[in-house]
């Protein structure tokens, strides 16, 4: 068992270093093709043309972008695997720590945000799917289809404007006050400006949820055990919990440790919206202006949080499900 | 007559349906279906697969889905079964005892849904799974655990522990083979003679004349033919065309069969559902076909009622 275990583990790893080798090698490659200019983009144009070819020439040679792609790639990957990601072009700094304090930022956000969807959208997907096409399942349907197919970020500019802008009961972005030492900041003051890009990133992520767990409730309701159940006198009641929630469960709870890829997805945008410093706006900002090592070190970062997700649901699905479990002792 | 427990008279059972978008129509999976069935007595109720026999359990149950609509007279100790009362009895007097591992929670172990969410209930849960030889390690199994034969005993065992006075069995028999299949219905054999109603739906004919003590026939979800068991052990006993024909089908009686099939519910003709095989067929089974009483149980056959007529 042990034995097994440890192999089950090690192969998961091993998946996890394929999947960011071949996640660094693919946004290495684009980025190598982009058309903006590392120099152009962080020198500026104007800087650039004011000075003589050959100081330009020294530039690039300082940075490195004269170098070949393929050489690039592995003089990063190097530094990377011995645990340097390397210096921001765009802030100077170690790229570990920028990503550190983003992440920082974001956990909270991302962490609320996929807490509250997943709850939410739970509740409403079990509401929903107990009946199919009563007012409960037409509202949460209704509600989730509107949403479903609203961009995340025109809700965070919904909010924006209704809450901050015209109510100004919450603050229009950032993390932290403007004109505030860092010292200064309270935990209110940090809660109060996480709570718009957070209602923003749930609502999106409820619709999701609530449809997938809908679904799986309405095949529960038809199925054969909860007409037994309620052959047997069962109330509407006791077989939601007895039963329906019991078989919910499992494919809920896979789905919400699935689903952390949409939220940072969603993470990118709303975060843009309310120039929130989490680690989807760097992601952005390194994007634009040509930062590779901040980039790549996002992008390894985020894939290794994505697929840790997905392994937990993986696992969670073994340890929970009396069939599978079964299975694997079998096998 | 005010002995039966449970009495089922020209029960009617047809869905809503929608086809090519918005026309809606009904289907008419029962209609006429006269079934009874006295304390202490097993009743079989024989038809092929399509003749609506799960759906007279359901309908009894109560437990048809929203689109159907029943029409017809259940009574059950002589008063009509409405839905209220039969919220109040099912589960407890009367229970069903569907047919197969799908009807039992696939996460839930079996001793908790033998108990059926009662507390207190460890011992009669004990007792009634070793009344049919599973012992208590059973309780501990999930449904994907259990072979084909124990799921048997377990929704058998779920029926036990109500002491009902009226169990409805819904094809207890299909994948066991003969020697298990035999036990299971001795099971319910037992619980008739300790005084229950049993009503056993089957499309085993031969099964079911082993310990049934009354046959009842379908066909196209419609009684043609009520019976006793022994009027099954010659053709000359039985009346319609249909139950002799299924009594020449059995191996012992020549395994002969009659050609076509059961007409689709939607295709269903007016009057006898048997028209469009029967060979006997007159201008009258075109309309409406009373049942009428045999000495042995009752008819639905134009023929019957005079050696004249055949």
């Amino acid at each position: 068992m042990a034995a097994e275990r440890g192999i089950w583990i090690g192969k998961q790893l091993f998946r996890m270093m394929v999947l960011l080798g071949a996640v660094t090698v693919a946004v290495f490659a684009l980025l190598s093709v982009s058309p903006i200019d590392p120099l152009t983009a962080n020198v500026g144009q104007t800087a650039l043309g004011s000075m003589s070819p050959e100081q330009v020439e020294k530039l690039r040679e300082y940075w490195g972008t004269d170098q070949p792609a393929l050489s690039r790639f592995l003089a990063w990957a190097g530094d990377f695997i011995r645990g340097d990601m390397g210096t921001s072009l765009l802030y100077r700094r170690p790229v570990k720590e920028i990503i550190w304090e983003r992440f920082l930022n974001s956990v909270w956000l991302m962490g609320s945000a996929w807490v509250l969807s997943g709850v939410i959208g739970f509740g409403l997907g079990i509401l929903a799917g107990r009946k199919q096409g009563g007012v409960a399942d037409r509202l949460v349907t209704g509600y989730c289809m509107l949403i479903a197919s609203t961009p995340a970020f025109w809700i965070a500019m919904i909010l924006l404007l209704i809450f901050a802008v015209h109510l100004q009961w919450l603050p229009i972005g950032l993390a932290v006050p403007i004109g505030v030492a860092a010292e200064q900041v309270t935990a209110a003051d940090r809660i109060s400006h996480m709570v718009l890009p957070a209602a923003a990133l749930s609502l999106t992520g409820i619709s999701n949820i609530a449809m997938h767990t809908r679904q799986k409730m309405a095949e529960v309701m038809e199925s054969d055990y909860v007409l037994f159940a309620r052959a047997r006198g069962e109330t509407e009641r006791s077989i939601i919990w007895r039963h329906g929630i019991r078989n919910v469960a499992l494919p809920a709870l896979t789905l919400q440790f699935a689903s952390i890829s949409e939220i940072f997805g969603g993470s990118v945008l709303v975060e843009q919206v309310f120039s929130y410093p989490g680690l989807g706006q760097t992601a952005v900002t390194a994007g634009l202006g040509s930062d590779v090592p901040l980039l790549m070190g996002v992008t390894v970062i985020t894939a290794a949080i994505v697929f840790g997700g997905n392994a937990v649901a993986n696992i969670l699905y073994g340890l929970v499900d009396p069939r599978m479990k079964n299975r694997r002792k079998k096998s | 007559m005010g002995e039966y427990l449970l009495e089922v008279k020209g029960l009617s059972v047809s869905f809503c349906q929608y086809e090519k978008g918005w026309k809606r129509s009904r289907i008419q999976v029962i209609r006429e279906l006269t079934v009874s069935v006295r304390t202490g007595e097993m009743v079989a109720v024989v038809g092929a697969s399509g003749s609506g026999k799960s759906l007279l359990a359901h309908g009894i149950m109560g437990v048809l889905p929203y689109n159907a609509s029943v029409s017809g007279e259940i009574r059950y100790q002589g008063e009509i079964l409405t839905e209220k009362k039969i919220r109040q009895l099912r589960g407890k007097e009367i229970v069903l005892v569907p047919q197969s591992v799908s009807y039992l929670d696939p996460l839930m172990k079996v001793g908790k849904q033998v108990e059926n969410g009662k507390k207190g209930r460890t011992g009669q849960c004990r007792e009634a799974l070793g009344r049919y030889g599973l012992g208590p390690e059973t309780e501990q199994l999930y449904p994907f655990q259990l072979s084909g034969g124990m799921t048997r005993r377990v929704l058998i065992s779920t029926a036990v522990i109500e002491k009902p006075k009226l169990v409805i069995a819904d094809e207890p028999t299909p994948g066991l083979h003969l020697e298990a299949a035999r036990r299971v219905l001795g099971h319910f054999r037992e619980m008739a003679d300790e005084g229950a109603g049993v009503l056993l739906i089957t499309h085993d004919l031969e099964l079911a004349l082993q310990t049934a003590d009354r046959v009842v026939v379908l066909y196209g979800g419609m009684t043609v033919e009520e019976a006793d068991r022994e009027a099954f052990q010659q053709e000359e006993t039985l009346f319609h065309p249909y139950s002799r024909a299924l009594y020449r089908a059995m191996p012992e009686h020549g395994f002969s069969f009659v050609p076509g099939s059961q007409p689709y519910v939607k295709e269903m003709p007016e009057g006898c559902p048997y028209q469009t095989r029967c060979r006997e067929v007159k201008e009258s089974c075109r309309k409406f076909v009373p049942l009428r009483k045999t000495e042995r149980g009752s008819v639905r056959c134009v023929l019957w009622g005079g050696e004249e007529s055949r």
